[in-house]
């Protein structure tokens, strides 16, 4: 074989590598779950405000994810659209109110203790517009917790026997749903991962798997940034 | 008078019909689809049964498997039972002739086989490491997220599962396999025909495991520890399928060796006059036989808890994880052991040559090898000491971890001993042999950190172990992997690789290669635990440290496939037969060796490391027997 | 064969290169080892904030003083070797002395490599068995230190991908933070609510598998106060790597006054959470009062 055919032929291996190293690369980094989402951030009194709405529902469903049967969190964007996302930037020093639409039903904490609300102002949450520092843990349906940040706040589930239960996310308002409110603020910049602590991923053993290990729909990030 | 035409080779669409790799690949498809069907007919849509609301468990595995059997049609591995079955007479040889064709297919030439295995394992090898580049990627920034965890641990996974796996067989598949034939004087391994099933087989369990990504990935890292195996997604499966295939592989490999080595060796080649290579390869051939299995029979327990919802490992089936964990340890300590010993036996094979004295304390190193082989298997309590296990054997297993540095010990003094007062020629092949002393020593060394059951209180899970493990598989494996590369491949190509560009690939390996992994004996002391991708502000530049340095280890790997293809496709300058002026007898043989190997069967009458004691003894006299096939 | 050796070998020197290596040997290793001890021993972890962490430091020191000579040892001898014994430059090829083997080096190297790992091996296992050095011993722990029966007992629960943790004598109290009593006696009781964790509490020197439906007991033997990192050691899923906190040794007053705290906001969620047990692993549902209520496996 002739040189310069070898070093074609070298060439265009060393280029098919690269392609398939540049492909596989790319394809890990770019989870389409990790992307994340710029809350919008507003000033009163000269402090930093961001009202954060999520919801979080039985089945994610076709139009926004891959795992249509998966428990998911959404977060509602500026203009309404609820979108697949769990990763979200927060700004540093600033007063975060967060309202959960939950669609779901209940399936019980692990581990009882969760049912306790820490982290918020005055460790309490407004379940439906009533004021609680807990809820019975056998009734939570998702949690809402940032370790690194003292934060967990279950979620009330919607009873099984409740009427125009949802589908489908995006989940709207006017089918059956608990709303959850709460406050807390955010200090030193970082890097923290939130999750959910309510193990509902049925089919998998003890309930832990699928989406409970999965960025996007049972556990995201806040990135706090100064 | 008519012109003599040479006979015309059939067109090329003509010689890619046939059974060969493509055939394979395509039945390999074909046979993905016909499983991953077929169970989705015989389960049907009653998913709860079997419990995954993503996947049928039982399609994942069953696609896979009939892959791996539409692939082995394809290559032909059926043919010879059917012929056999059908009444035709027994054959030995498939293939051996036809140029490069033969080894992208069923070919029984044991010398074909190495060469195959020495490019499959190659290239997983070099799909590991660049899996390693991107963990030390992510792990430049502490907090700060590159891939999603998800992703990450897969990464972790795929790079720990791809290099056990394939490093296994990385000097028995390539080496032992081109050169125990000959070195035993043999034409031929004792079951030919198994010898390339270990190979496809390994080759498939590594397409497998590529493909991981597609399904999830895997979050448990190598080890697959249960529970976290049960919750993981079906990109488990391709962990545990292409695990259970490397092992039937290792079996297989093993019992290959082990037959060959004690039926097949020449008139007068005693076992005091067997190469120390051979009982390396014996050692080692007799761990992978004995322990794969214990992996095959975990794996599949753990396939059961994943797809047919028993719980062998899970507490809350009355199961329990201390099972999987004993099970898998029994498999994995011998393993760790199938990767190092065939590193002491390339070191201690190569020294003599180029020190150019006898291997000093040859039964000594016998005693070492076989020493480090049996006591390998009273050892694997020492991945448990902290996770519960009986107090009461605590000691025992520090006991037998500290005792298995004895045997290891042998080696260390048959090879420095070797260099003693001798005539140390420093060629690429021996300054990788020189460099395992360094770094296996100091893998050794952590070793017996980590054997003390009080400072493994803090090492265990962490950096530091991984260090430890790095410096023994990779600092022992590997850098003999490549010395036996450096030194073998004159003879099995005839080709010369280039001596300087060698001798960069080393300098910059070795130098990286401590530079990565001497500072994660630190950050394992100073509180990372291992398969993070968060890690404390304060070790960040120690981080940073290591993951450049292994930026610099991977461009030397480039170096040396730059020298491989330079020096094998473009230079070709021509090797003579004995290079390196070894008496072994590969090197008294042409370059490449012959089909047959040798015209006439050997006779030996010395083992082959008289060095100072007279001429290389003709091994083929002129009576010797021409040997049957 | 044109590279075929001579069977000459050149003659033996008048040096006596084994006197000379060992003498290299011995002073570089004199020299070495009381370094590492005077300099690196004290800065090896994990701390001193227990009797379990102060022991380890011990251990580490003597390991690193025994591997100290070994280290000298090769390297010295590789670089005598590469000195004295490479082969010239050019020239032609020639083989060295047939030396085979020496009895005598392998019996002493034998014996003097079997004494120091069993010494190893023993010195190892009495400090283990003096209180279980911090390690998990499993639900029947051997290395019991003295006196353990009156030990403040500490359960630490590990769940994806949280530690909490339990104090049975404070009406089985559980928290988010591990706070310990300075110079107290502690036993630990490890456990896990699903998969394999590892509770590794770094400058108290323990580490323990938290394993479900398990009880992993460590000892662990406060001094002063302080606070120490506890980080999981044991990969156990996604956030594996985030599964981390800060813990404190305070003083027995406030060490009180935390508890009593502790207690009063637990009681609010104390109605609803299982008593306190060894483990928490139910192997059928409902089948035992001590177990938390399974989550119902719900379709989609």
């Amino acid at each position: 074989m002739q040189v310069g055919v070898k070093l074609l032929l070298v060439a265009a291996a060393v280029a098919v590598a690269g392609v398939l190293i540049g492909f596989y690369a790319n394809k890990l980094t770019h989870d389409a779950n990790s992307a994340a989402y710029t809350v919008p951030v507003r000033i009163v009194n000269g402090q930093r405000v961001v009202d954060l709405k999520i919801q979080t529902v039985a089945a994610a469903g076709p139009t926004v994810s891959h795992n249509p049967d998966w428990v998911s969190y959404l977060v509602q964007t500026s203009n309404g659209v609820w979108k697949h996302l769990t990763v979200w930037d927060l700004p540093a020093n600033a007063t975060i109110h967060v309202t959960d639409y939950n669609f779901d039903g209940a399936s019980g904490t692990r581990n009882p203790f969760l049912g306790r609300f820490t982290g918020t102002d005055g460790n309490r949450a407004l379940v439906n517009g009533k004021p609680v520092d807990h809820i019975d843990p056998s009734l939570a349906s998702h949690i809402f917790a940032v370790p690194q940040l003292g934060i967990n706040i279950a979620f009330l589930g919607v009873p099984d026997n409740a009427k125009n239960q949802c589908g489908y996310a995006p989940c709207p308002l006017k089918t059956a749903h608990e709303t959850i409110k709460f406050t807390f603020h955010t200090t030193t910049p970082g890097h923290y991962r939130w999750q959910c602590f309510v193990p509902c991923a049925a089919g998998w053993i003890s309930g832990w798997g699928g989406p409970m290990q999965t960025i996007g729909y049972m556990d995201g990030f806040l990135n706090v940034k100064a | 008078m008519t012109a003599v035409t040479a006979p015309l080779r059939p067109p090329i669409w003509r010689r890619l019909v046939g059974f060969n790799l493509l055939t394979g690949i395509v039945l390999g498809i074909g046979g993905w689809y016909v499983g991953w069907f077929g169970a989705h007919a015989v389960v049907g849509p009653s998913l709860d049964y079997f419990g995954d609301v993503d996947y049928n468990e039982l399609s994942v595995f069953m696609a896979y498997i009939g892959g791996v059997v539409g692939f082995l049609i394809g290559l032909g591995f059926l043919n010879y039972p059917a012929r056999r079955l059908l009444g035709y007479p027994p054959s030995l040889r498939e293939k051996e002739t036809g140029g490069w064709a033969r080894y992208f297919g069923l070919c029984t030439d044991h010398k074909v086989v190495g060469i195959q295995y020495l490019w499959g394992i190659g290239l997983f090898f070099f799909i590991g490491g660049l899996n390693a580049m991107l963990i030390r990627f992510e792990l430049l920034r502490p907090t700060h997220q590159v891939f999603s965890g998800g992703t990450y641990l897969t990464l972790v996974g795929m790079h720990g599962t791809m290099m056990m796996g394939m490093m296994s067989s990385g000097i028995l598949g390539p080496f032992a396999n081109y050169l125990v034939p000959i070195m035993i004087g043999a034409r031929r391994m004792a079951f030919p025909r198994v010898e390339a099933l270990t190979f496809w087989l390994l080759m498939a369990a590594g397409a497998i495991l590529t493909t991981t990504i597609f399904f999830g990935g895997f979050p448990t890292g190598w080890t697959g520890y249960e529970p976290l195996n049960v919750q993981a997604a079906a990109g488990m499966d391709c962990y545990i399928l292409f695990f259970a295939l490397a092992g039937i592989s290792m079996t297989l490999l093993g019992l290959n060796m082990i037959a060959t080595i004690v039926t097949m060796r020449a008139p007068g080649l005693t076992w005091m006059r067997l190469p120390i290579f051979v009982w390396g390869v014996l050692s080692t051939a007799s761990l992978m036989v004995l322990a794969a299995p214990v992996l095959i029979a975990v794996l599949s327990m753990s396939a059961l808890d994943r797809a047919a919802q028993t719980t062998f490992f899970s507490a809350s089936g009355g199961g329990s994880n201390y099972l999987y964990e004993n099970l898998f340890w029994v498999f994995g300590h011998p393993e760790v052991y199938i990767l190092a010993l065939p590193g002491f036996a390339i070191v201690l094979e190569l020294l003599p040559v180029f020190a150019r004295k006898p291997l000093w304390g040859y039964r000594l190193a016998v005693a070492g090898l076989l020493g480090v082989t049996l006591l390998s298997w009273m050892v694997w309590q020492h991945h448990l000491f902290v996770s519960g296990i009986n107090g009461d054997l605590r000691p025992f297993y520090m006991l037998s971890t500290e005792l298995i540095s004895i045997p290891t010990g042998f080696t260390f003094i048959c090879g420095l001993m070797t260099l003693w007062r001798g005539q140390i020629r420093f060629t690429v092949p021996m300054l990788f042999c020189l460099a395992w002393f360094f770094n296996f020593l100091l893998g050794g060394l952590s070793g017996v950190f980590l054997s003390d059951v009080p400072s493994d209180v803090t090492t265990h899970g962490s950096f530091f172990s991984m260090a430890h493990f790095h410096y023994t598989i990779m600092g022992g494996l590997v850098f003999t992997f490549f010395a036996a590369i450096y030194y073998w491949v004159p003879k099995m190509t005839g080709w010369q690789l280039n001596e300087t560009l060698g001798k960069i690939h080393f300098w910059t390996m070795f130098v990286f290669f401590n530079s990565t992994f001497a500072p994660l004996f630190a950050i394992g002391f100073l509180n990372q635990p291992r398969r993070v991708n968060v890690y404390a502000h304060t070790l960040q530049f120690l981080n940073d440290w290591v993951s450049v340095s292994a930026f610099c280890l991977g461009t030397s790997m480039l170096i040396f496939l730059f020298n491989l293809v330079w020096s094998l496709a473009f230079v070709k300058k021509p090797a003579v037969a004995n290079p390196w002026a070894s008496r072994s007898i590969e090197f008294q043989l042409p370059s490449p060796v012959p089909v047959h190997n040798f015209d006439r069967i050997p006779v030996f009458s010395s083992d082959p490391y008289g060095y100072g004691e007279g001429p290389v003894p003709q091994w083929v006299p002129a009576g010797a027997p021409a040997g049957r096939d | 064969m044109a590279s075929q050796p001579t069977a000459a070998t050149p003659p033996r020197d008048s040096v006596n290169h084994g006197l000379r290596f060992v003498v290299a040997w011995l002073v570089l290793s004199v020299i070495a080892t009381p370094l590492v001890v005077i300099f690196v021993g004290p800065i090896l972890p994990p701390g001193s904030m227990t009797t379990q962490a102060h022991e380890q430091i011990y251990d580490n020191t003597w390991l690193a003083a025994v591997s100290t000579p070994v280290l000298c040892l090769v390297v010295v001898f590789l670089v005598y070797a590469f000195v004295y014994f490479r082969a010239p430059k050019g020239g032609a090829l020639v083989d060295g002395p047939p030396l085979r083997e020496h009895a005598g080096i392998q019996v002493v190297w034998i014996v003097i490599t079997s004494l120091t790992v069993l010494m190893l091996a023993a010195f190892g296992t009495y400090q283990l068995l003096q209180n279980g050095s911090g390690g998990g011993q499993g639900p029947s722990p051997v290395a019991v230190p003295a006196g353990a029966s009156h030990n403040l007992a500490v359960q630490v629960i590990g769940q994806q991908w949280e530690w909490t943790f339990r104090y049975p004598s404070f009406g089985g109290v559980e928290t988010h933070e591990l706070v310990l009593p300075q110079h107290t006696s502690v036993t630990l009781h490890v456990t896990s609510l699903d998969v394999v964790h590892s509770f590794w509490a770094y400058q108290l020197g323990v580490k323990a598998d938290a394993n479900p439906g398990t009880d992993n007991v460590a000892y662990v033997q406060t001094r002063g106060p302080g606070t120490f990192q506890i980080r999981c050691a044991e990969l156990c899923g996604l956030f594996h790597g985030y599964m981390f906190s800060t813990g404190r040794v305070v003083s027995a007053t406030q060490f009180q006054s935390w508890a009593k705290t502790q207690e009063a906001i637990y009681k609010t969620i104390a109605k609803y959470v299982p008593p306190y047990a060894k483990t928490y692993i139910c192997p059928a549902a409902g089948t035992s009062p001590t177990c938390s209520p399974q989550p119902t496996l719900r379709g989609g």
